[in-house]
């Protein structure tokens, strides 16, 4: 069974955004990391770029399938995980710890379009 | 298949001061090269004699699976039996021996060959003419986007980037409109597994350069509301494409351009008959309506009253001397070996053992979407979710009792898609001992998954670890020796 985490904000296309401090934590949920299978490669946008709500920023490959990254915010990012250019894997083993690029919101309202924990769970229920 | 892996590379059999040539003595005196051009070292080559060379490659060749060793149910490749006959044809000296660019007056039968392949595929298909030009299936998607993408500049009509591609849609799709310079829009399937016309509707528009579409769709199911699809696509002025590799259970019952396509191309490797990837080359025909042919690509073949010439006049060049000729050879000899009259079986035989294998599984294997398939179907993994057996599990099982698996993980609509296509040249009890052997893999994930789960066992190299291929590939001698 796939692992929600309370306190998140997820979108339909599977990556969620933890916000503290006014930055967004964006990447793949557990549902995701376990139905694309053991990941090889994160192709990640580079710090100071940025992204917009509904569209894509990266791309995740695994041995099943590559994958779209699209983001659940707007913003810029200010930092992207180092590790998962080395371990992609990572995301495997800790979806929720092991986040891909960390956001400036520009827009904190486009988070109320988002799904909360009860709503992701019942999403992927109906999957 | 071969319990026994040959594993040696040529490098390894290199015994210095071995070799298995001998050159005539050369009569003239030597020549100096200007030391610019000459290599600093001596390229590092192995040397061995001729038979050491023969039996390297030969026992490589045994490592090979294809057709002619077993049952290769891989979903949209068409993997048919080769038949001898083509490669009998392909190697008459009369086409092995012709230059590419010999005067036209002396390759007339060659000429005229390919010109009677354009022909039947035109008329299998129901277009106006085809180029044989493109070296594959992608290719041949390219070339048609090309051509696409150049008729509507010729109008004047430059707002035209789009390409709607549905989300079962093969994976070349998408990359070939975006190596054309196009964008892609994705549309979605309903529940039943076929193109949402309600959804496809609002995607619609004067900015819509084509739809590409393959017919009978990936999971085997017939595009029934292609009239309505076709219709609405014209009526915003964008062209319907026809991705062929699904061509094979139309062969023969219907065609592609009476379904409203415009252009599309074949798959020769897989509806014909000739030979696959490595043991190719592919090649991948694109046809054409009438209004399109102005923009088939050069070189082509014209006939007039003087004999068949080679034209050179369309600005687009996708290749050159008519594709891979010998290919055209064996894909005429499949079509005309069969003729009008057995051509027409194809399809509704590669679609009754696809529903047979399809029928006879479908209580231990999920079947997502239920009725008649096409030459090819999907199952989303064991129907019994609790052993614990995947559907990579179940393939790599498959390998231990001498098949070659299905396509696994795709159409990306289901998480555990197992993709199925025999095609029409397996017999009942191939069919019938497939189907065993499927059984018994779910009777094993019942009853001892463990076995199931660490398959392969009976294969010469058991579970390769994926990951580590894919983060970190050796691919070069040197690498392996460096990486040991």
């Amino acid at each position: 069974m796939a692992n929600i985490i309370e306190g998140l904000y997820y979108c339909e296309s599977h990556e969620y955004v933890r916000v503290e401090d006014g930055f967004g934590y964006i990447g793949i949920t557990d549902y995701a990391q376990h139905a694309l299978g053991n990941v090889v490669y994160i192709d990640m946008p580079e710090a100071d770029d940025e992204v917009t709500a509904g569209e894509e920023f990266g791309a995740v490959e695994s041995v099943k399938a590559a994958s779209d990254l699209v983001s659940p915010v707007s913003g810029k990012v200010v930092e992207v995980n180092e590790d998962l250019e080395e371990t992609p894997g990572l995301v495997n083993k800790d979806a929720y710890g092991n986040w891909i690029i960390k956001v400036e919101l520009s827009d904190p309202n486009e988070l109320t379009s988002l799904m909360d924990a009860a709503a992701y769970a019942a999403f992927i229920e109906k999957k | 298949m071969n319990s026994k892996l040959y594993g040696n590379l040529i490098f390894e059999l290199s015994h210095p001061g071995s070799k298995g040539y001998s050159l005539p003595s050369n009569p003239y005196e030597p020549t100096e090269l200007p030391k610019a051009l000459l290599r600093e070292q001596k390229p590092e080559l192995p040397a061995c004699d001729e038979l050491t060379v023969a039996r390297h490659y030969t026992n490589h060749s045994g490592n090979n699976f294809s057709v002619d060793n077993g049952f290769y149910p891989l979903g949209s490749c068409t993997m048919k039996y080769n038949p001898a006959i083509n490669e009998e044809m392909a190697a008459l000296q009369a086409f092995t021996r012709l230059h590419p660019r010999q005067p036209q007056n002396t390759c007339q039968g060659a000429l005229e060959l390919c010109h009677t392949l354009q022909q039947s595929l035109a008329e299998l298909t129901g277009m106006a003419d085809f180029t044989l030009n493109p070296f594959a299936g992608a290719h041949g998607e390219l070339t048609g986007l090309m051509i696409i993408r150049n008729y509507h500049q010729s109008r004047g009509d430059t707002k035209r980037t789009k390409v709607i591609v549905p989300d079962s849609a093969h994976g070349t799709n998408p990359a070939s409109a975006a190596v054309c310079g196009l964008e892609v829009v994705e549309v979605q399937s309903t529940p039943e597994g076929l193109v949402d016309v309600e959804a496809l509707k609002p995607l619609l528009g004067d900015d819509v350069a084509a739809m590409m579409m393959t017919n009978p769709n990936t999971l085997g199911l017939f595009e029934k509301d292609i009239p309505e699809i076709a219709q609405s696509v014209h009526a915003c002025g964008g062209l319907l494409y026809y991705d062929g590799a699904n061509l094979n259970p139309l062969l023969g019952v219907c065609r592609p351009g009476d379904m409203g396509f415009d252009v599309m191309h074949v798959n020769l490797h897989k509806t014909f008959s000739t030979p696959h990837g490595g043991g190719g080359p592919g090649s991948g025909p694109v046809g054409v309506k009438d209004f399109l042919v102005p923009f088939l690509p050069s070189p082509h073949i014209v006939k007039t009253e003087a004999g068949f010439g080679i034209a050179d006049d369309s600005f687009i060049h996708v290749g050159q001397h008519l594709g891979n000729f010998l290919t055209n050879v064996r894909a005429l000899t499949y079509i005309l070996t069969l003729g009008r009259e057995h051509l027409r079986t194809v399809g509704p035989l590669a679609t009754l053992n696809a529903n047979y294998i399809k029928e006879m599984l479908k209580d231990v294997y999920e079947l997502p979407i239920e009725g008649l398939c096409k030459h090819e179907f999907v199952f989303n993994g064991l129907k019994d979710k609790s052993t614990g057996v995947t559907t990579m599990h179940v393939a790599k099982r498959l390998l231990d009792y001498g098949y070659h698996a299905p396509t696994i993980y795709f159409p990306l609509l289901f998480p555990e898609a197992m993709m199925i296509e025999p095609t029409e040249n397996e017999s009942k009890q191939t069919l019938d001992n497939f189907i065993a052997v499927m059984r018994q893999i779910a009777q094993e994930a019942k009853d001892t998954p463990e076995t199931v789960q660490s398959a392969p066992h009976n294969t010469p190299i058991r579970r390769v670890d994926d990951v580590l291929a894919a983060t970190h590939p050796i691919l070069t001698y040197k690498q392996l020796l460096h990486d040991n």
